[in-house]
């Protein structure tokens, strides 16, 4: 779940690449985990994107249960492949609160949207290619920035549009509560 | 207003008189599905949201078909069946398929096909990216997650986006040894990875036509390997001959306009189609398997719910036939039904364990999703070292099979049959 105060995420960024599937980001193995018993979604978490090959840089160090990183920024069409919830609940377990793509896989931003387990940018140019891994950086979700600390750039998002009230309610749930659209929680 | 298919079923389903792409709906759900390792987690959502002693929408129209972690010693993948068969019971849903009874079928996509659940015009949303398979029935069909899933066990509905629809146009006859997997293939290759993202991939033609239904279902199976929402084939006399030798359900069908406004359509003649291979690490690295020649193979495997189908098997064992493989090749029906017909079907008074056994294949497995994407480590099939893997699976991502090291060509039965005889990536056409 995301808790940000004063519309702003600072933290550590991971960069990865294109096509990161669900496979990397939590390997089939892990699925016998069931991400709404508590101690199930942290383990996930502890797993998250250590289908990585072994050359990239770890995203949770050895021994750690949640990532030091915080802002995700990554190539086109992440979290490809399967429709596992497992995915962004992992990444979202394991700490990060916003991933900044140039595009996404349709059922991996659903799920991330459903789930409001961390808000989901999309940006036109190549930030992959841009920052590091390990940049301090500001996320500022009103007004759609991220900004590296250090070099004071900052880069504009594609704006959230109908996700934003949806991630920032806690997900589909919450939100449907929010406004509305279903009756108090059973 | 003209619609494309696609359209039509969610407008129908949306009770709109018409919907154009970009418009957010909500559909009523005809069927949900999901099996042993999103169900848990659906059936968490739901619980959660809907309350402890909350009732599905509608059981009849739920279907839980265990079939990904079955035959392992996992004590989770065990503890997840439990769950499952404990809401069966408390919600009174009948299509259960239970692995510990006689009434176990095997991999959900698959199945649900033959208990006769897919129908033309329905909405069908799965806890699995390759439930867009039944979209060779004529029904929309797509891949869902578990919360989405849980809100559809409580509500019945779900909102979603109408897509654009890209029109895929096969015509000419397939050349021998060329399957329907070929044609998917060459179709990611050219598009992309994510070429149909968020679009509906229809597939029509004479090629399409001269399909059967199971080799439709293995191209509609992979349109989520391209990024799409649904694939979808009309439906014609041979889907409902298929349909009525399964339910005796009333059917409405729901057929596009031919004036429909689509976003882009690619022809493809039939005649230039060769046997290929998808290279690691993606679905979208196309290769002709002739251009392969030189990649060495440590395994062959033919199984899950895009080639491990009846007809996956029976092409296998027309290469299989005369020959004996030279690498260890895995077999795995998709389903019970699929395992009890290799026993059965039979080509030149030969059954297909038979020449399967003669041809040096390991023992077939029991029916289940396997290898296909790795599992727990006492997975039938899974890899543990640095195999270069021939398979009749859906994806290669780096470790999707079981080890980061090991790599995976996706190839049509066929040719992964040619490669397992010749040790190398073959062209089936090369083999007698």
């Amino acid at each position: 779940m995301n808790k940000t105060e004063n519309n702003l995420i600072r933290g550590k960024v991971y960069v990865a690449g294109d096509n990161i599937d669900t496979d990397q980001i939590i390997p089939a193995q892990y699925l016998n985990l069931v991400p709404t018993i508590p101690e199930e979604y942290a383990k996930l978490g502890s797993y998250a994107l250590c289908g990585l090959p072994d050359t990239c840089l770890p995203f949770i160090r050895p021994g750690a249960q949640k990532s030091e990183f915080t802002i995700l920024v990554a190539g086109r069409n992440f979290g490809c492949g399967s429709s596992r919830e497992h995915a962004p609940i992992a990444l979202g377990a394991a700490g990060i609160q916003a991933i900044v793509a140039e595009s996404y896989a349709r059922i991996f931003f659903r799920n991330a949207v459903a789930t409001g387990e961390f808000f989901p940018f999309e940006t036109a140019r190549r930030l992959c290619e841009t920052f590091q891994t390990g940049d301090e950086a500001i996320l500022d979700i009103k007004a759609g920035t991220l900004t590296r600390v250090t070099s004071h750039d900052t880069f504009a998002l594609n704006p959230l549009g109908a996700v934003a009230p949806v991630v920032a309610a806690g997900g589909l749930f919450a939100y449907a509560r929010q406004t509305g659209m279903i009756g108090k929680k059973g | 207003m003209a619609m494309t298919i696609t359209e039509k079923i969610l407008a129908r389903a949306a009770d709109k008189t018409r919907v154009i792409p970009g418009d957010n709906i909500w559909v009523k759900v005809d069927i949900l599905l999901t099996h042993d390792i999103c169900g848990p987690g659906t059936i968490g959502v739901f619980q959660q949201e809907f309350g402890k002693n909350a009732k599905v929408w509608d059981p009849d129209k739920v279907a839980i078909i265990p079939d990904h972690y079955i035959f392992t010693r996992d004590v989770k993948a065990h503890r997840n069946i439990d769950t499952l068969r404990q809401f069966v019971q408390e919600q009174g849903i009948r299509h259960f398929y239970d692995p510990a009874g006689p009434g176990y079928r095997g991999v959900c996509h698959v199945a649900l096909p033959e208990v006769g659940l897919v129908r033309p015009g329905t909405v069908i949303f799965g806890t699995d990216s390759h439930t867009c398979t039944h979209g060779a029935l004529g029904a929309f069909a797509s891949g869902i997650g578990n919360t989405d899933a849980g809100f559809i066990l409580g509500t019945g509905k779900l909102l979603i986006k109408v897509p654009k629809t890209l029109r895929f146009r096969i015509d000419g006859i397939l050349p021998p040894r060329v399957m329907a997997k070929d044609i998917i293939l060459r179709i990611i290759g050219d598009i992309g990875f994510d070429g149909a993202s968020y679009c509906a991939m229809e597939f029509t033609g004479d090629t399409i036509s001269a399909l059967s239904i199971e080799e439709r279902m293995t191209i509609c199976n992979m349109a989520i390997e391209a990024g799409g929402k649904n694939g979808i084939i009309a439906p014609d006399d041979k889907a409902f001959a298929y349909i009525r030798n399964r339910t005796s359900a009333p059917l409405d069908p729901v057929y596009g306009d031919p004036d429909a406004a689509i976003e882009r359509e690619w022809r493809y003649d039939a005649a230039t189609l060769v046997p290929c291979v998808a290279e690691p690490h993606v679905p979208s690295n196309y290769a002709p398997a002739r251009d392969r020649k030189n990649i060495k193979l440590d395994r062959a495997y033919i199984g899950s719910c895009t080639g491990g189908k009846i007809t996956d098997f029976c092409a296998a064992a027309e290469i299989l036939k005369n020959h004996k493989v030279t690498v260890p090749t895995f077999l795995v029906p998709a389903t019970v039904e699929v395992a009890d017909a290799l026993i059965t079907e039979t080509i030149d008074g030969r059954s297909l364990v038979q020449i399967f056994a003669d041809a040096g294949c390991e023992e077939i497995a029991p029916p289940s999703c396997a290898a296909c994407l790795g599992g727990p480590e006492d997975t039938y099939g899974r890899t543990s070292g640095h195999e270069a893997v021939i398979s009749t699976t859906n994806r290669n991502f780096i470790g999707r099979m079981g080890s980061k090291n090991s790599r995976i060509w996706l190839a049509s039965p066929m040719t992964v049959a040619a490669s397992a005889v010749s040790g190398h990536i073959a062209d089936p056409r090369d083999l007698s």
